[in-house]
């Protein structure tokens, strides 16, 4: 509805469903026709998937993120004026390596009681990532990058992933490189996140750090978050789950969703279109006058969203 | 003879000090200077750990530190500086492996006076610190392929478990949650997971809960009043525990223990020597002495600690002789001057 009010985003929106199906040889995938449209339009824009329990089959994330090659987790995370936290001025972007790491899912018992679970580092992965990190910054008018680690303990797999981060700093002068550990991080963010700009970080780190990230603006409910795929595919999507409680209900905030696909419009260089609509859902924000539960309002979906499309054709 | 035989009927309790480089011995000092205007039970008995080679070429800490720890079963320690490229390894892993140093706490609770975004944060982190993500068992599969080995062992699981209700218990708190990533690490956090559930049942009177490491940190940074006492495996321990401490202002201001097996327990502060404040008078002693107070509690001396803590909170919120990390331009002398003036005022 916003991206149809705001001057007619240059958008055409396909629909498929994903849900898992077994295909010929009994493994799961993801619908033909859903991977038929993404492999065609490159760009997805999705909403929470219930996850499956005892299903009989790996959660959907997951099929999207192998089906589509989503090596790159990428949550911008801004404060927003008007919705209150303990901070104010939070301008970051983390960028977490989402393929391998501490998730490579191989682990064995040992001899009873001691269990082992591995954590792979390859050098094709940290390269990619720091890449995608790098031209990030660049594309974004982004002056830092730093790769978050804890290579003085895991000094050949978190090592490994710190000389791929190095090596790709070399041929992107003109973006200050810097190296912290994660523990450090995590002590002076809670202190003082606006001297981050850029986080680049494994597996794990990031699972972590784009949550902590997420909270200091407000939680999942106004996060954004966009995973990049090999072939050019990118699919934006919100973080936060379904809420079965208010389905159906015109309760939902659409804040999260809309700020995913803003940052799928500048992915798409469409940064007029997705600078008109942030602002208008900002402001719309700031104004408190239609705020929907989660925000602290009592107004429904519909009419948070019409005030945002108000604003949009104001700002015409 | 050792000094806190010479007067029995004091039942002093002998404390193996050791202060450390850097600031360590000016802060360590500021503790020993408060601890007697408190008229603590606590005998010092100081001691330098530096990496020395034993027989057989193995690096061990020296004899006369550990015939004291081992004695006194009570250690008080500064920052020490980290070696680079010394050619032995660092001297808190030493400790840790010499004591089998398996728990590591860290109550974060907020001061009053000393401002942060958060006002009521009062919880305890309790760390596994012997195995996990930092065995240190890494290989180079081919070329470009590299495997970090994370383990996870029953024994330690139960043991950290068992730390975390024993402790939850002996300092009234009402609630242990168990923090992992068993959704993802389905084995490892999964055993983790299964020996807290089964400790748990063993402490009935102790609720417990369980919950995934991000979500932890995404509520945490949000409302970090709903957490108590919150046990986990050595990684998710090293991240939170710094985490927490942010939350009530830094590495300056939070205290630390380390317990072992056999009794052993080695309290200190986690921040540097800052070298370059070193012997000017100038160094914060908050984190050495909450450390100190947190092992008076350990050792049963509840009102020492409480009245030690007191003043030194009382000092901070009265903001007038505040050291300059604090946001004053103080001494470290003025600093405990006050705390001291303060504890013989509460007597």
């Amino acid at each position: 509805q916003v991206s149809e009010a705001a001057a007619s985003a240059p958008v055409c929106w396909e629909e498929r469903n994903v849900t898992a199906i077994k295909g010929p040889g009994g493994r799961w995938m993801i619908p033909p026709d859903a991977k038929e449209s993404m492999d065609r339009s490159k760009i997805g824009l999705k909403g929470p998937l219930k996850t499956p329990i005892a299903a009989g089959h790996p959660s959907m994330n997951l099929l999207l993120r192998k089906t589509f090659d989503l090596y790159a987790n990428v949550r911008p995370c801004i404060s927003i004026e008007g919705y209150k936290t303990p901070y104010t001025d939070v301008n970051l972007v983390t960028i977490r390596e989402n393929t391998e790491g501490e998730y490579s899912g191989i682990e064995h018992v040992i001899v009873e009681g001691v269990v082992q679970s591995i954590k792979l580092i390859t050098e094709d992965a940290s390269r990619r990532i720091a890449e995608y990190a790098f031209e990030y910054a660049r594309n974004n008018q982004r002056s830092s990058v730093t790769a978050v680690h804890k290579a003085n303990i895991m000094r050949m797999s978190d090592g490994l992933f710190l000389r791929k981060c190095r090596e790709v700093a070399e041929t992107y002068k003109d973006i200050k490189f810097t190296e912290m550990y994660l523990d450090t991080v995590c002590l002076n963010m809670v202190q003082d996140p606006t001297q981050f700009d850029v986080l680049v970080m494994p597996n794990l780190y990031g699972d972590i750090l784009s949550d902590l990230c997420a909270g200091l603006i407000g939680g999942l409910g106004v996060t954004p978050s966009g995973n990049i795929g090999a072939n050019g595919v990118a699919i934006f999507e919100s973080v936060h789950g379904t809420a079965p409680d208010i389905a159906g209900l015109d309760l939902a905030n659409p804040t999260a969703l809309l700020l995913s696909a803003v940052m799928m419009l500048r992915h798409m260089g469409h940064h007029e279109h997705a600078t008109r609509i942030q602002t208008a859902c900002f402001d719309t924000i700031r104004d408190k006058k239609v705020l929907t539960g989660d925000l602290g309002g009592s107004s429904k979906c519909s009419e948070f969203t019409a005030d945002i499309c108000h604003r949009i054709q104001d700002l015409d």
